[in-house]
């Protein structure tokens, strides 16, 4: 149904709430007209639609290999992020999709992967970490360096300490933390310059902010890893995910259609001009 | 068999790549020393004489605010280099310096290698490079928490 009308939305059912921080929930939706939900890939988005509220678009932040449910992490930023977090199990929410482009988890199977994430980013690097776990001999080293504001809105923190059961190397990191705090403190750029892994057969997964990604760019180009080896996902005022509006545009890409993952080298052209 | 403390700053990631005859002179003031988790590498508005460069463990720099307790600026860890006060007059810490767990470092005497660097300015000045780009480092880091960079667009 999501190919044959991409606008038009389905209508989904809350399954779970959960509160991940003060701000910000996971919630679990299931087709509201039963069986299983569209495939997707780690790194997709869907527009979730509030009735009454609007439209936004929101990664995905579940297992991909779970087919009864999809799962999204959203931070209470807006009206429509508002409305999202409020929803209570049972209420009805439209989501199209999924739409854009995926982490190239197979493409760097045998590879070392780097996964930075900031803030919320966490989430849309979620599903591409469960990828990788499931078929974890695949891969050489896998790192996660995450930041974040304060530690009381790191996301998953019980899950992060099973991912490092699972030889996933985790480095947590802060802005500002009170004493008790014994992960790092600083930008998740200060991690990169220590962090073990084989520049030469390497990826890295980036989500967060812009000016975060950027700096996180350097940092990595400063290790000697490859521009076409880095993957940022993007997000920029995606509207109708299809294409058709340029809400989103970025040079002569649309995020939503041609992303939201790219490679910096995709990028770089289009990101130093002011005001794009 | 333990490592003299030249074959440990090959090692290091601040050493990394420093001419060997260089590296063998800044050895001469360096000596290992263990910290326990909650001791203080450096306190301050103390006499910096030394700085450390961190082999193992984590380090906090902090600041005392009376009524609200140690803040913790940043954390260092194993490959970092703790202190830059030993460089410049007064020669006082400006900042606490904290084992936030067991920590394993070389400590070098300021007075040591300031002697050093006046009297051989090549190895003086691959020294300050170095140093310069710790400056640099921690200072493009502040700006970015200052920035609050993982701040969110509103939907």
């Amino acid at each position: 149904m999501f190919h044959i009308e991409p606008m038009l939305p389905s209508p989904f059912r809350v399954v779970k709430n959960r509160k991940e921080t003060q701000d910000t929930r996971t919630l679990e939706l299931a087709s509201a007209t039963g069986g299983d939900v569209p495939s997707w890939r780690p790194g997709q988005f869907m527009m979730l639609y509030v009735f009454g509220a609007g439209e936004i678009p929101i990664s995905i932040a579940g297992d991909p290999a779970r087919r009864e449910a999809i799962t999204h992490t959203v931070r209470a930023v807006g009206p429509v992020s508002r409305a999202i977090c409020q929803a209570k199990p049972g209420s009805a929410i439209g989501v199209r999709g999924p739409f854009g482009s995926a982490w190239p988890t197979d493409r760097y199977e045998q590879h070392d992967i780097v996964l930075v994430a900031g803030g919320i980013g966490l989430a849309p690097l979620r599903p591409a970490i469960y990828a990788i776990m499931a078929n974890r001999s695949r891969y050489g080293r896998v790192l996660l360096l995450a930041g974040s504001r304060t530690p009381d809105i790191f996301l998953y923190r019980r899950e992060v300490d099973r991912w490092r059961r699972r030889d996933i190397e985790v480095r947590l990191t802060v802005d500002a933390a009170a004493k008790d705090w014994t992960n790092s403190v600083g930008p998740v750029t200060t991690l990169i310059p220590r962090a073990e892994f084989d520049v030469k057969r390497s990826a890295a997964f980036i989500v967060g902010p812009e000016i975060m990604m950027r700096f996180v760019v350097q940092a990595l180009a400063q290790r000697g890893m490859s521009l076409d080896h880095m993957f940022l996902s993007m997000e920029r005022n995606m509207k109708c995910a299809v294409g058709f509006c340029g809400h989103c545009q970025l040079g002569p890409a649309f995020i939503c259609k041609n992303g939201p993952v790219f490679s910096f080298s995709q990028l770089e052209p289009w990101l130093s001009i002011r005001d794009m | 068999m333990e490592k003299d403390i030249d074959a440990l700053l090959a090692d290091h990631l601040f050493f990394k790549d420093m001419d060997a005859s260089h590296r063998a002179l800044i050895a001469g003031c360096g000596k290992n020393v263990v910290f326990k988790a909650g001791e203080f590498l450096a306190q301050s508005n103390t006499p910096a004489n030394e700085f450390f460069a961190i082999r193992h463990g984590r380090v906090s720099i902090e600041i005392h605010s009376a009524g609200r307790g140690p803040l913790l600026i940043q954390t260092l860890d194993a490959g970092d280099i703790a202190g830059w006060s030993w460089l410049f007059p007064p020669y006082r810490w400006k900042f606490d310096a904290r084992a936030i767990e067991p920590v394993r470092a070389i400590r070098f005497d300021g007075a040591c290698l300031r002697g050093k660097c006046e009297r051989d300015p090549a190895m003086g000045y691959d020294f300050m490079k170095r140093f310069a780009q710790v400056f640099m480092q921690r200072l493009e880091a502040s700006r970015l928490q200052l920035l609050d960079i993982y701040g969110n667009v509103p939907h």
